[in-house]
């Protein structure tokens, strides 16, 4: 391997705190979203730096990462509509306006 | 140490991550996303796990990076490039950003990781089709049914009520 574990990781955490930084600053229900896909992407990342140093696990650790980002896929639809229907109800996308469920 | 690929890789990565949350329009910020995402599939192919990297591209750069596409082509025009945000908490989050990463990244430096090498060969991804079809088919099966389930909920939530007054639709 050229490359060590350690990088990989390094990576993986400023993503993470790019991740953190979005969500805690946007108001924007859609920059939430991208927020929380760099994030799922950072855990991903992690995820095939070990399976790929940690011999042992065979190919436990890229089944698993496939199966991550198949239910990240499932998220971000259920989360893109979600978004429409607040949009629809409230004509805005800030998550401040969000107050009631009634709309 | 970290060779030039890699370092390109990186600033690709974390530079269109910070992109796609500073970028003032949402579109060309959906597509620095994709950059993310792109990186991060490169990220894989480093890692020899290229099984991994084409479900990276095929799941993430082509179908969810264009589905937020379409969501912000479907809001108003003005609200595609309205920044809404107040500066103190902007400020808030730059310090947990950075907290964050120093403190974390102070942990796994200090912790055993950095001695992690190996020099075994990198698993065929003609292993991870057996495995799935055998040992993690019930959990295939599984995920198929929760992505079936996710798609028809999305669907019967973005559903259009059309009401019916007077014989007539009012949309």
């Amino acid at each position: 391997m050229a490359n060590e574990l350690i990088e990989f990781v390094l990576v993986s955490v400023a993503l993470l705190a790019v991740g953190i930084y979005g969500l805690s600053v946007k108001r924007n229900a859609i920059r939430m979203l991208f927020a929380i896909e760099i994030i799922v992407n950072a855990a991903n990342l992690n995820l095939i730096a070990f399976a790929r140093f940690m011999p042992e696990a065979h190919s436990g650790g890229q089944t698993f990462a496939l199966f991550s980002i198949a239910i990240a896929a499932a998220e971000v639809a259920v989360g893109l509509s979600l978004i429409i229907v607040a949009y629809r109800l409230y004509k805005n996308i800030d998550i401040a306006d969000f107050r009631s469920l009634k709309g | 140490m970290a060779d030039v690929l890699f370092l390109a890789l990186s600033v690709l990565t974390i530079g269109a991550a910070i992109a796609a949350l500073e970028l003032r329009s949402l579109i060309y910020g959906s597509i620095a996303l994709m950059g993310t995402l792109g990186g991060i599939a490169g990220f894989f192919i480093l890692l020899d796990s290229p099984f991994v990297a084409m479900f990276q591209i095929a799941v993430y750069v082509g179908s969810i990076a264009v589905l937020i596409l379409f969501t912000v082509m479907l809001v108003k025009r003005e609200l595609i490039f309205k920044k809404i945000e107040d500066p103190k908490r902007k400020f808030a989050g730059i310090g947990l950003m950075l907290i964050t990463m120093v403190a974390v990244g102070a942990i796994i430096l200090d912790s055993g990781v950095k001695t992690i090498t190996t020099d075994s060969a990198p698993v065929d991804f003609r292993d991870i089709g057996v495995d799935f079809l055998t040992y993690y088919w019930p959990a295939l099966i599984a995920m198929a049914l929760i992505l079936a389930g996710s798609v028809i909920g999305a669907l019967v939530l973005a559903r259009r009520e059309d009401t019916v007054e007077n014989g007539q639709r009012t949309d």
